[in-house]
């Protein structure tokens, strides 16, 4: 069997043992989705009236646009913690050192848990993105490619930053490390344009704001959804997505292949 | 000769300053079981790991079914199957779905993979349990069903890191005749053990690893004439005669409840005759006269008892 035949065949059958997984025990990803929904709602209803005032006087119809591609990053963000959490667990079982005594293509093991880990994370943005559109969320100027181009998006930024959790998974001693040390890809989008524009930040931190990782995938999922101006953003968050992949990649699997303890 | 299952040369392995393993020599012929034996932290694991290829050694080289350990470990890897000290099963699934895991794994075609799945579960008497997840299995059938799903690629050479560690001795016995039956297959057995009784039940050949090398390696009955502590018994049922041979040999330890002589002596023919030559002149009768080679916890705690104490004359005293 050549090698690419062999990762895709063995990469597959790690794909469905992580599914199974996330099958049988769904109660880990669901927790993790209630951070977004609950931050939506409390946004959008309690803080909804204050927070519109301060983006162009608009009202909470106004404010539930502006703040919905940011949490449908930030669903991002928080399932991913899912993922450092059972790369680590998965790491600490006696069947991971069986997996590498065997004839496998090595690096299907953690690709199987990235490819699983995106997956379900889209079906948790398509959770969010329901309630969104239930509480009045609205994107009727996209056209077909739009759409498909945003799809694309949130895709690229998943892989990235299922990689770095993967990263992150692979190098904590266990499941409340590994939850620890991925937090901050759920407390990146709360200093970034999700819930209020860049410029009402103070302007030494507005640099930081800006150039973050989620911001630009942020400003251009909106700008693809809602017709905003993306600008330069488009191509930050595609080399932001890329370096978060390769970045990712990279040092997940150099863990993977290092000696096990 | 064919070439050996196994044959490692001056294996080195070191954690930071301590080193686990300090230059070990190994050779494991086609379809023999071999027995690494140990106290706790002697370094048997990490055999094991870096000849499963799980982890690199520092120093020394090996070959494993023919192929070299760092030139080719996936032809090595395909030669093998593993089955570590802490269970390798996947808690989250269930036992049957472990084993189908297997047979992806091993690119079994579907019908293949259902085929050999259910026969290893009906062999390893897991039907019962095969829909139940793996994390609530009891230990022994956790360990069976490792077994079975190192079998599932068929591989040439097994490693059994400890295998009946935590068992009961039911659980025991029930991997012995596993492992018999392997071997019976013509499969290369490559297992460490804590327990002599272990190794000398299923060893062709065994290994002592002490502090990070091999202190002993042969048949058991080869390392139980390596210590010297053998005697000679002999009983009477006539206390008068027992008296009598009390008096004659000086130098036996006497038992005068039971009537009988340990008479020191290392069961080789010469000796033995020259003992025998001794009781004939000096007109001693026994009843029954038996031979006591040291058993291989004689050989083990001699061979890895404190090294300042060096003498082995009396090892079961001194050790135990």
């Amino acid at each position: 069997m050549s090698t690419l035949s062999l990762a895709v065949r063995d990469s597959t059958t790690m794909l469905r043992r992580n599914l199974l997984h996330a099958r049988r025990y769904p109660s880990m990803t669901l927790n993790l989705l209630l951070t977004p929904i609950m931050l939506l709602l409390l946004f959008v209803y309690i803080f909804g009236d204050a927070m519109s005032a301060g983006i162009d006087g608009g009202d909470r119809s106004d404010y539930i646009a502006y703040i919905v591609p940011g949490l449908l990053l930030m669903t991002i963000g928080s399932t991913t913690i899912g993922t450092a959490v059972s790369v680590s667990n998965d790491m600490t079982e006696g069947i991971i050192a069986r997996f590498r005594t065997m004839a496998i293509h090595r690096g299907s093991v953690l690709v199987g848990h990235v490819i699983g880990s995106v997956l379900q994370a889209l079906v948790s943005l398509v959770l969010v993105g329901l309630i969104a559109l239930a509480i009045g969320f609205r994107s009727n100027d996209a056209t077909a490619l739009e759409w498909l181009a945003a799809l694309g998006l949130v895709a690229f930024f998943t892989l990235g930053l299922t990689w770095i959790a993967v990263g992150m998974g692979m190098g904590s001693p266990n499941a409340e490390a590994a939850s620890n040390s991925a937090m901050p890809l759920i407390l990146l989008p709360l200093i970034s344009s999700a819930f209020v524009p860049v410029d009402s930040m103070p302007g030494w931190f507005q640099p930081i704001a800006e150039y973050q990782p989620f911001t630009p995938a942020i400003e251009t999922l909106r700008g693809l959804l809602l017709g905003t101006e993306i600008g330069h953003n488009g191509w930050l968050a595609v080399a932001w997505c890329l370096a978060l992949t390769v970045l990712g990649y990279c040092w997940a699997q150099g863990q993977f292949n290092r000696d096990p303890k | 000769m064919t070439n050996p299952a196994i044959a490692a040369h001056g294996l080195r392995k070191s954690y930071g300053d301590k080193t686990v393993l300090d230059g070990v020599d190994l050779t494991v012929t086609e379809g023999s079981v071999f027995a690494l034996l140990g106290p706790n932290g002697a370094g048997k694991t990490t055999a094991v790991k870096i000849l499963s290829t799980l982890i690199t050694a520092d120093g020394g080289q090996a070959q494993v079914a023919g192929h070299d350990l760092t030139a080719d470990p996936q032809a090595v890897r395909a030669a093998i199957g593993v089955t570590g000290q802490f269970s390798a099963v996947d808690g989250l699934i269930t036992g049957e779905e472990n084993m189908l895991l297997m047979a992806d794994l091993h690119h079994l075609s579907r019908p293949e993979g259902r085929r050999v799945t259910a026969e290893l579960l009906e062999r390893f008497d897991l039907v019962d349990a095969a829909k139940k997840p793996a994390s609530t299995y009891s230990g022994g059938m956790k360990r069976r069903l490792d077994i079975a799903m190192t079998l599932v690629g068929s591989p040439r050479i097994i490693f059994l890191d400890e295998p009946t560690t935590g068992l009961d001795p039911r659980a025991r016995h029930n991997m012995w005749q596993i492992i018999r039956e392997l071997v019976t297959g013509g499969v290369t057995v490559f297992l460490t053990t804590q327990y002599l009784e272990e190794a000398d039940q299923l060893a062709d050949r065994i290994a002592v690893l002490h502090n990070g090398k091999l202190a002993a390696e042969g048949t058991a009955d080869e390392l139980k004439r390596l210590i010297p502590g053998g005697h000679v018994r002999l009983r009477f049922t006539d206390p008068i005669a027992y008296r009598e041979a009390t008096r004659t040999l000086d130098d036996a330890a006497h038992d005068d409840d039971a009537l009988t002589l340990h008479i020191p002596n290392d069961g080789s023919q010469g000796a033995l005759r020259g003992l025998l030559d001794h009781l004939d002149t000096a007109g001693i009768q026994a009843d029954e006269l038996t031979v006591h080679t040291p058993d291989l916890d004689d050989v083990f705690f001699a061979l890895t008892g404190d090294t300042t104490v060096t003498r082995t004359d009396q090892p079961k005293e001194a050790v135990r």
